[in-house]
């Protein structure tokens, strides 16, 4: 078994033509634009329950996201709007179910934490820390029984890392050579506590142990995280087993939405700055020759579509509880 | 008809399923190369090959939850935990994700898996490889639970399981593995939650499933030369359970003990007491009873375990309080 190699990825723009570039600034932006949203509805009082936002992580969804296939797969988690986006979800449906309507994806049960669409492989956020890694596992182990030619995925925070699931899942997938992806966001945080003081080891080292290739890369870099995860999906594509890719970037608001964040004074900022995905990849399209007009028409159509999925949300009818009850157990099979 | 043992009817009926659906997938410690530590999948991998049938490190959490990921993604997958005790690894696999997966996502998807795993026994297996832990599952809104007691109820039973969109777990009793009986060649079709009547009867009803029907039945031929007839059901299914059957029956004893192997307290036999004194309050004659095993985890020697087990003894001693 070949030992795993660590590169930090600096690759350069050239392989991203204008139209890539669009795409992934559209993604980006589709993500910012729905969570900055998200703050106001649930300051108002229009979201109930837990939401934790992944503003400032964008990139690492964006790019891994435009690096998939429609038939790819994906195991998300709870911070997994930007994953859920990303992988193209319907806004409306999206709203609809944070917004706990029938007509929402998981018809008001679900929640933030909880957002899936089978129809383009999106098998769920989940609501607790690790447990998507044995799904993807076993959703990698479908895509090579029934030859797909997909590969799975599935996004994890450096939080996860001192779950046993990690170790489990990294050493099946290994041993079985599964058409795996493994996304770790690195944003420093496990919850309330800073990582360093949670995770003994590096998730590289981790990789490294079981013969798994990873990369480090720049998360904030939606054109990097691009790039090398393609690269991956290629390699993993034809057959070379899984892949891990580690994704540096930052958590700017709390672990859950209202979240005081005192354990951060004097730690840590909230600000990106210039790190924000969103600056870093307008500078890339500048770079590329694409007008401020052009970038900001982007901006906006990503709000007016923002817009419209929450007023579809606010539209959206009240969940029945016995169509709810009626639920638990499945008549037939529904998969795949 | 062949006569086999309850491993080979368990073995026949995943045999049968991959040899008809290529999506049914097997995987588990053991269960490949060596055939499993009872013997129960010996074969399986030759004659489906590694990339269906796959031994597993020893991960069970990862087994379980793989299981959850194959079956959103279009197989089927049959996966064993070794010890019912094990699954205590793979709960959140089981309770947070297959139990919940159709009915959180809005119902996008199934989850049809099935996860076999050996419980009780009486085999002096200790506190970590004896308990009998089904009342937990079945708390689960999501899972289903079956617990076969019969040669051929293990083969129609598993076929039901693996044919189910839900997930199932499969509890096979270790002392049922030296069982041996006849196997149609073509067993009948049994749905889940559908309870059997072991022996007919109109003095007294007993509930219970799995090895524990055994003894069920010897308590019963006791009582009967004794002048009591007692009806005897085979719950077959645990979640869910044939509330239906066990009412007809009380309308005709007018009298309920539930006996099985696992810890009385919180236990299926609390539950199905519970209902009963519901929903059939007027029917009942005498307060309903449970023999199951006291509140202690099970022990090793052979002298101990003797005892914490529920026996025919046990259950006729409670016969006669509800009799008299």
């Amino acid at each position: 078994m070949a030992k795993a190699r660590v590169e930090i990825a600096r690759l350069d723009n050239s392989a991203a033509t204008r139209s890539d570039l669009l795409d992934l600034f559209s993604r980006v932006q589709l993500i910012r634009q729905a969570e900055q949203r998200l703050t106001t509805l649930f300051a108002d009082g229009e979201v109930p329950g837990f939401i934790h936002l992944s503003i400032g992580q964008e990139g690492v969804a964006a790019g891994v996201g435009a690096a998939l296939g429609r038939d790819d797969t994906l195991a998300s988690n709870h911070r997994g709007h930007g994953h859920a986006i990303a992988k193209g979800l319907d806004l409306d449906r999206f709203f609809l179910e944070i917004m706990g309507r029938d007509e929402g994806y998981c018809r008001g049960r679900g929640g933030s934490m909880h957002i899936a669409d089978m129809s383009v492989g999106m098998l769920g956020a989940n609501g607790i820390v690790g447990a998507g890694l044995p799904i993807a596992v076993g959703s990698a182990l479908a895509h090579q029984v029934r030859r797909t030619g997909g590969l799975a995925t599935v996004f994890f925070g450096d939080g996860a890392l001192a779950e046993g699931v990690v170790l489990e899942s990294l050493n099946l997938a290994a041993l079985w050579k599964l058409p795996l992806l493994f996304v770790c966001e690195n944003n420093g945080w496990s919850e309330f506590s800073p990582t360093a003081k949670q995770f003994a080891a590096d998730v590289k080292d981790l990789a490294a142990a079981f013969g798994i290739r990873s990369r480090l890369v720049d998360g904030n870099d939606a054109v990097e995280v691009w790039q090398a995860a393609r690269q991956f999906c290629d390699e993993i594509r034809d057959g070379g087993g899984p892949r891990l890719l580690e994704c540096m970037t930052k958590r700017v608001r709390g672990h859950f939405e209202g979240d005081p964040q005192k354990y951060r004074v004097g730690v840590d900022t909230t600000e990106m700055g210039d790190d924000d995905p969103v600056v870093r990849l307008a500078g890339r399209l500048s770079d590329a020759g694409v007008s401020d007009d052009e970038i900001q028409a982007v901006t906006a159509r990503a709000v007016a579509a923002i817009e419209a999925a929450v007023a579809a949300g606010r539209a959206g009818s009240q969940p029945s509880f016995e169509r709810m009850l009626d639920g638990v157990y499945a008549r037939q099979v529904a998969n795949g | 008809m062949a006569e086999v043992r309850f491993g080979q009817a368990i073995n026949r009926a995943i045999s049968d399923a991959m040899a008809q659906d290529p999506t049914v997938v097997m995987f588990g410690e053991d269960v490949a190369a060596a055939g499993g530590p009872f013997g129960v999948t010996r074969g399986l991998a030759e004659r489906f090959g590694g990339e269906r049938v796959r031994d597993t490190p020893i991960s069970e959490a990862t087994i379980v939850g793989a299981a959850v990921g194959a079956a959103m993604s279009g197989l089927r997958p049959i996966v064993e935990i070794m010890f019912m005790d094990f699954i205590t690894l793979a709960m959140d696999a089981l309770v947070n994700q297959a139990a919940k997966a159709h009915f959180m996502f809005g119902e996008q998807c199934s989850v049809p898996m099935v996860v076999r795993t050996p419980h009780g026994g009486g085999i002096s297996a200790g506190p970590q490889h004896s308990q009998c832990l089904e009342a937990w599952l079945a708390h689960v809104p999501g899972l289903k639970l079956v617990c076969p007691a019969t040669i051929a109820d293990s083969y129609s039973l598993l076929r039901a399981a693996i044919a189910d969109p839900n997930p199932v777990i499969f509890v096979e009793n270790k002392a049922l593995y030296a069982l041996k009986g006849e196997l149609p060649d073509e067993p009948e079709n049994v749905a889940i939650g559908a309870a059997r009547t072991a022996r007919a009867g109109q003095d007294l009803t007993i509930v219970t499933y799995g090895a524990a029907l055994a003894p069920a039945l010897d308590a019963a031929a006791t009582l009967a030369s004794q002048g009591v007839e007692a009806e005897v059901i085979d719950l077959r299914s645990i979640q869910p359970w044939d509330e239906a059957a066990v009412r007809r029956s009380l309308a005709r004893t007018h009298r309920l003990i539930v006996f099985h192997e696992a810890v009385e307290a919180f236990g299926v036999g609390a539950e199905i007491v519970a209902r009963m004194s519901d929903v059939a309050f007027d029917e009942l004659d005498a307060p309903p009873l449970r023999v199951g095993a006291p509140f202690s985890p099970p022990p090793f020697a052979k002298s101990l375990e003797q005892q914490f087990q529920p026996s025919a003894d046990r259950l006729i001693h409670a016969a006669r309080r509800v009799l008299t």
